[in-house]
């Protein structure tokens, strides 16, 4: 990168930064709403180990509403509820509620898809055996379900790598907004390109890694 | 090791009384007022067509099928008055082997045998220990640390037979565990389950579409047909003496009434005056099949001749099976069925 003035490298390494804690902070936080919450669909989903389709339907309606609302507008319509958990509706930290809230909502159908994929014989010979549900979700269900659940956090996580650019737009900071700050609103063309690499190689090096895992973790 | 199991007391070990099943989506009756006893110790096969219900009457015998009326009493315990927690416990004394295996993909072969034992909650060296001993039971010592993606069909069934066991049981449930399998590979894992049966005293319910599966292991047989039980008995029985024409086409499939029409439009035409009557004659027992044709043919001046024929054995018991053209005056050929039948024969007009 040593085309760029050393102060624009700086900014960049800084811009990097906070796109990794916003991406890395929102997956982490989807993981860990996401999950229970996919347990909770697919156990009381019409195939489930404890169908309940009161608590199905409308747990699947709000995690569908939260998926097809466009993030941008996501962003914007839950201001209100950023404030309350951040402080602040600007920078970073405020950037990462819409952020964890939109990938929480995607990786809950994800890990829902991935949970689907079990084939439903080792659950009935786990309940055969004689296991509680308790041990059929986490000794069976999620290790099964294992390759398919890193599979879906790879996809979250480059999805959240471009929307936490869009994030920019609020403050957020990240590569995304250094890229429009000053490869477009400054017009230097040699950051936007710079900003634009560094997320191919971001998005490769994160799909690489996940693929990689899927194939380790597989044992098909 | 713990200490030996007591005799087997509680006989029937399994009893099903009067059991209804209705499914809800597609308003199946699939079981109709069915009942069954399984003895102790005994193979016990069911065999019925696709839909017969067999699957869904296994099912309830560890009540992951539950009944819509009747009585499921395993080994003395009435299993649909107990409480989750009680028949998580139940269950756990009856294996369970399926036809696609089902097995854990991302656990290895000594992982998914020690499965049962961790939901029991065993300690770890105890479960490595009882592992240690149930891969030699069903020779899978080498591939202990193998995912079943790396085994073969029968190989898997393995796992499977030795996780069913994992826990003790002294009910083995198996549900087409055959069915995936090629006919060597089927005949190995018969003859490990008649093995374990003699040496862990257990009893077998077994379900099955294939006549040979039943003809080569299984005590006693009962046969579906639209979720009722049409017939049951001793094997050796029902394959002889057959009452219901589903389980007529069933035993056909072993038996062989079939003789080629090839065959048959090479016989001879009876001579003016006489008759001829094919036949197929089942022999049971002692009777030398040779001593009983030639004394037939001698005694009642006909001639017999042999169009098919052949030697098998069922239980144990060994049987021939032979299609006969019967020459002769009427009287007679009647006269030596009689006497053939007298003998306990079993004759069975083949349409020519
Ligand atoms: N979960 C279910 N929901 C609705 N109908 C079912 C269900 N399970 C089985 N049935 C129906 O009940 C009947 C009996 O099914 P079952 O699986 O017991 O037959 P089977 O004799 O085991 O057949 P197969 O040889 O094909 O395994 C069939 O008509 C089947 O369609
Ligand atoms: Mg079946």
């Amino acid at each position: 990168m040593s085309w760029l003035t050393p102060m624009m490298q700086d900014l960049l390494i800084e811009a990097l930064g906070q796109t990794l804690v916003m991406v890395g902070v929102s997956t982490v936080l989807a993981i860990a709403f996401g999950l229970p919450l996919a347990l909770l669909l697919h156990v009381t989903g019409p195939n489930g180990l404890t169908p309940r389709p009161w608590l199905n339907r409308p747990l699947g309606l709000v995690v569908n509403a939260a998926r097809s609302t466009p993030f941008i507008i996501l962003m914007v319509a839950i201001v209100p509820f950023t404030r309350l958990v951040a402080g602040t509706s600007i920078g970073t930290g405020a950037a990462i509620v819409p952020l964890a809230l939109a990938a929480t909502a995607f990786l809950a159908r994800l890990f829902e898809n991935a949970l689907r994929e079990v084939d439903p014989g080792v659950v009935e010979a786990a309940l055969a055996m004689g296991a509680s549900r308790g041990q059929i979700v986490w000794k069976v269900l999620v290790p099964e379900a294992l390759p398919g659940l890193v599979a879906a956090v790879t996809v979250a996580l480059v999805s959240l790598v471009g929307f936490s650019a869009m994030a920019g737009a609020i403050g957020g900071g990240g590569l995304g907004d250094l890229g429009i700050r000053f490869g477009y609103q400054r017009f230097m063309p040699e950051v936007m390109a710079s900003v634009v690499l560094i997320l191919i190689l971001l998005v490769q090096g994160l799909q690489s890694i996940g693929d990689w895992l899927v194939r380790r973790l597989s044992h098909r | 090791m713990r200490d030996m199991p007591e005799l087997p007391v509680d006989d029937p070990a399994i009893r099903l009384a009067g059991l209804s099943k209705r499914f809800a989506t597609g308003g199946t009756l699939a079981l109709a007022e069915v009942s069954l006893e399984v003895r102790s110790g005994e193979i016990f096969g069911i065999v019925g067509r696709s839909g017969a219900g067999k699957s869904t009457l296994v099912r309830t015998v560890n009540l992951l099928e539950r009944p819509d009326a009747g009585a499921v009493t395993v080994l003395g315990q009435d299993l649909l008055g107990l409480d989750a927690a009680a028949l998580r416990k139940a269950r756990r004394g009856i294996g369970m082997v399926f036809q696609h295996f089902n097995l854990h993909h991302r656990r290895t072969v000594a992982e998914n045998i020690a499965f049962p034992l961790e939901v029991a909650g065993m300690p770890h060296a105890e479960r490595a220990a009882r592992v240690a001993e149930l891969l030699p039971l069903v020779g899978l010592e080498a591939k202990r640390d193998a995912y079943p993606a790396q085994l073969s069909g029968g190989q898997k069934q393995r796992v499977g037979i030795a996780r069913a066991l994992a826990s003790r049981p002294r009910i083995l449930l198996c549900d087409e565990a055959t069915s995936a399998l090629d006919p060597e590979t089927t005949a190995e894992i018969l003859a490990l389950i008649r093995d374990l049966r003699d040496r862990l005293q257990l009893t077998v319910l077994l379900i099955t579409h294939e006549m040979a599966v039943v003809k080569s292991i299984c005590d006693r047989v009962a046969v579906m047909e639209a979720g009722r039980v049409i017939e049951q008995g001793p094997v050796l029985e029902v394959f002889t003496r057959p009452r219901q024409p589903t389980t007529r086409r069933f035993v056909a499939e072993v038996i062989g009434h079939g003789v080629p029409s090839e065959t048959l439009a090479r016989l001879p035409a009876p001579r003016p005056g006489e008759a001829r009557r094919l036949v197929q004659v089942l022999f049971l027992g002692p009777h030398s099949t040779r001593a009983v044709i030639s004394e037939a043919s001698r005694d009642f001046g006909i001639d017999l001749d042999i169009a098919a024929g052949r030697i098998d054995s069922i239980a144990g018991e060994p049987f021939g099976v032979m299609a006969l053209a019967a020459y002769g005056p009427a009287e007679a050929l009647e006269a030596a069925f009689a006497w053939m039948r007298g003998l306990g024969l079993v004759i069975e007009e083949i349409a020519a």
